[in-house]
């Protein structure tokens, strides 16, 4: 194929170029102005030697489900009243169900026109007619439900992202993981327990009346008036900094919700050199929230995130001019994280932890340390073996084996693939592995010399003969390594992608590489014997 | 140089029933063992949380444990690791929280107020749910499945199904004394493993097949020699090759075993295990079993071809 020994030397040279040029940034400190000439990116390491997180999440997208359901009960409710049909006991149950009662076949009628133009996404599950009343059960179409989980994972992700971009990590990672999962590497970062606090906050904001005119004391009993719910109040005690949960009675009906927010961020305030966080209502918020204290004052109004009420201050006045803020129990670094959060949007839909790595940086350095000796040392016994056995020969192995780790390592720099503490084994494992094809090649030239052939026949046959079976041990070992890759996380995708680049070069610098030194000593330098 | 001199004839073929009934026998007791005690699973597969402290002071596995007892951990595996000089320790729970303050946030609390702060260095924390670990143990089965699968499939393309059968059945052998011996000295199974024992089914049918292909050629070149005898010959020709590559894998999981830190310890030890179990199996099972479908199955493509 490549008869000529020039061109197949200048091809080697070129791909070692490529692969050294790629390597320069990682390995060298360059003035700037050659930078400009040199790829910028170094070897992307691992977050398991150079430190960081890695999260996988759960979005729980069923609470998404519901809390459309709970949005599209309540539109109904209001749409029916306007409407002046007459219904009872809407209610909607945690099977994705609303129900509700029609007192009259007038309303019925009218009630399945809304339903039909309306609201595209519902559809009658079932309706009886129990005691002269039609009672109806509405249920959300099978598609719309995916689609609404779908957008939960979608929309978690983008705010996810929105968060950590504010918080201020470098090369962050986040995608999502089959159906409704989220994995999330953060390299190198310094506070991981505020990044899972930041990432995993639902920041799920609402505004909601008090209900100062039915009793707490029956409601803790058990008896909740309808359409209320009991709340626990955070509040901090000034003097000793213990916090106590206090119930609340609560109108379970959000007024206005964190998606009127236009931004949020850290005050402090004057009088008690506490954090706080002030939020600035978008205008159409601004508006809502005037009318909404206009039409309450001398009410309570409650603060509620994520379900637990903040603070619950009286409304002394008409509040214009779209600004309000969250006042509680709260240290610096928590505003902080609760400001981002709500800056970035509430998740429509809370968050589990499936999966949590943090390695310190410490420990990222000591393996990469490890990684190197153990290569070293490996690599090392591999070369004086070959060169002890197989004399000149193996010395020609060696070059090869030594241009199959430089190979490797310029291609996981251009590609921008990433480099882990199993990666680096992988590497040196590749070593004694490579070395196969070329003990493949030079067993066969030795018998092939012991049957009388001269050393050129002798190379040919070795080469051709062994080729084969080198393609086949390789692929099934490559077969491994892809399943492996399919298979595994971060670290040992590393693995799978150094074995795999590995043995592709193996093949290469074992049949490509060395030959043309064979070649070159015996059709140029026409040597009379090889030392093998 | 040579260590296994050209002209080398031994009698594998002959020594086949004794390695047959060694194989039996061994296979049985590794299933049996794994049966009864179970394979040792990590925290990657069962779930839960590890903790690997580093401590600035000495300090003792006692002194950790009674720091647990008032966030009632006290039952968490602890272990030291590294040098004894490096006061590392290692603290496993079955625990794991979904919720954002984990359980590795509670040991660091417990150890702080007994230990003092800045006495300690949290290096590393890995923490995962039930769920998940069900997830990859899953995966896991599977990945291992379908490697066994490829290389059925893909032997059986470039040679013949009854070489296929055979590499796979040594190769079945080469994970379940890996995993044996693994699971004897009391190591833990997790993702890791996994890889090395993907890599191990990657590479040993290497050896297989270097010898399936001589088998392949020689019986091409004497059509009138019989099947045990040309296995024997083939076996012994590539023999050198068998033991040269082997031990040069070797050379480098020694290095890996001894140098190469925690995580790449106990990958370089079920590596080390394949390796060695697998030279056996490739020349003392594959081929051998070659011969027996022969017997039972006469095929007449290998004469052909």
């Amino acid at each position: 194929m490549f008869k000529d020994i020039k061109i197949r030397v200048i091809i080697t040279l070129l791909v070692t170029a490529v692969a050294l040029v790629y390597l320069v940034p990682s390995f060298t400190n360059l003035p700037d102005q050659w930078k400009k000439y040199m790829p910028g990116d170094k070897l992307r390491l691992g977050l398991d030697l150079q430190g960081g997180m890695h999260l996988v999440l759960e979005v729980d997208s069923q609470k998404a489900v519901e809390s459309t359901l709970d949005r599209l009960a309540n539109d109904i409710k209001e749409g029916l009243m306007n409407r002046k049909i007459r219904f009872r006991n809407i209610e909607h149950g945690s099977a994705g169900i609303i129900s509700l009662e029609l007192t009259d076949k007038e309303s019925t009628t009218e009630f399945n026109k809304i339903i039909r133009d309306q609201y595209p996404d519902l559809e009658v599950k079932s309706s009886e007619i129990v005691e002269g009343r039609e009672k109806v059960s509405l249920k959300m179409k099978d598609k719309r439900i995916d689609e609404v989980k779908k957008h939960a994972v979608e929309q978690s992700l983008e705010t996810i992202r929105n968060r950590i971009d504010q918080f201020g990590v470098t090369e962050p990672e986040i995608a999502p993981q089959g159906e409704d999962r989220i994995a999330i590497q953060l390299p190198g970062i310094k506070d991981p327990r505020s990044a899972i606090e930041l990432i995993g906050k639902t920041a799920r904001l609402e505004f909601m009346l008090v209900d100062d005119d039915n009793n707490l004391g029956d409601a803790l009993r058990g008896i909740v008036p309808p359409g209320d719910i009991v709340m626990n109040e955070k509040r901090m005690d000034r003097k000793t900094g213990r916090i106590t949960d206090t119930p609340i009675l609560i109108k379970n009906r959000a007024v206005l919700t964190g998606d009127s927010i236009e931004t949020a961020r850290v005050a402090i305030s004057d009088r008690f050199g506490e954090p706080y966080v002030s939020l600035k209502f978008k205008p159409q918020g601004a508006r809502d929230f005037d009318r909404i204290t206009g039409e309450n004052v001398k009410k309570r109004l409650a603060i509620v995130l994520d379900g637990v009420v903040y603070s619950a201050p009286v409304i002394q006045e008409r509040i214009s001019g779209g600004d309000a803020q969250i006042t509680g129990s709260f240290t610096e670094e928590e505003a902080k994280i609760l400001a981002i959060a709500l800056r970035s949007g509430a998740l429509p839909a809370p968050v589990k932890i499936l999966e949590q790595v943090t390695v310190g940086p410490s420990l990222g350095q000591d393996s990469i340390q490890k990684g190197i000796l153990s290569v070293l040392i490996g690599g090392l016994l591999v070369i004086a073996f070959m060169a002890f056995y197989y004399k000149a020969s193996g010395m020609i192995a060696n070059m090869a084996l030594m241009l199959n780790v430089v190979f490797i390592l310029g291609t996981l720099a251009i590609f921008k693939a990433t480099l882990t503490l199993p990666g680096i084994a992988g590497i040196v494992l590749t070593i004694g592995m490579a070395v196969d094809a070329n003990v493949l090649i030079f067993e066969r030239t030795r018998e092939e010399l012991r049957l009388g052939k001269t050393p050129r026949a002798a190379i040919d046959a070795g080469f051709s003969k062994a080729f084969i079976t080198i393609i086949d041990t390789h692929v099934t070992t490559l077969i491994a390594a892809m399943l492996m890759f399919q298979f595994g996380t971060g670290p040992i995708k590393g693995f799978a992608v150094t074995l795999s680049v590995g043995l592709v070069y193996s093949v290469f610098t074992a049949v490509f590489v060395a030959r043309i030194i064979f070649d070159y000593l015996i059709w140029n330098r026409k040597v009379k014997s090889i030392s093998i | 140089m040579e260590l296994i001199k050209s002209g080398i004839n031994i009698d594998f073929v002959g020594k086949m029933k004794f390695a047959f009934y060694l194989t039996i026998v061994s296979s049985i007791v590794a299933v049996a063992y794994l049966a009864v005690h179970g394979l040792n699973f990590g925290i990657d597969f069962a779930g839960g949380t590890v903790v690997q402290i580093k401590f600035n002071q000495p300090t003792s596995i006692d002194k950790i444990r009674d720091s647990l007892r008032h966030i009632n951990m006290e039952n968490s595996t602890i272990q030291q690791t590294g040098a004894a000089s490096d006061n590392e320790f290692l603290l496993k729970t079955e625990l794991s929280s979904s919720d954002l303050k984990g359980v590795s946030d509670k040991i660091e609390e417990s150890l702080t107020s007994i230990y003092g702060k800045g006495s300690f260095e949290v290096r590393k924390v890995e923490m995962v749910g039930p769920k998940a670990g069900a997830d990859l143990r899953q995966k896991g089965i599977m990945a291992i499945t379908v490697a066994w699968l490829g290389m059925l499939i893909y032997i059986t393309w470039r040679y013949e199904l009854r070489f296929a059968v055979g590499g796979i059945i040594a190769l079945i052998h080469d994970v379940i004394m890996a995993a044996f011996v693994f699971t004897l000295l009391g190591k833990e199974f997790n993702l890791t493993i996994i890889a090395a024992i993907l890599t191990i089914i990657g590479y040993s049918i290497n050896d297989t097949i270097v010898v399936f292909d001589r088998i392949r050629e020689n019986a091409r070149k004497n059509i009138k020699k019989d099947l045990g005898t040309v296995i024997n010959e083939s076996i012994n020709q590539t023999l050198s090759r068998t033991l040269l590559t082997s031990f040069t894998v070797f050379l480098v999981l020694v290095a890996l075993f001894f140098f190469g830190g925690t995580v790449i310890h106990d990958f370089a030890f079920v590596l080390l295990v394949g390796v060695i179990v697998g030279t056996y199996s490739s020349i003392f099972i594959a081929s051998p079993f070659v011969l027996v479908w022969e017997k039972y199955m006469p095929g007449k493509r290998i004469r052909k071809s």
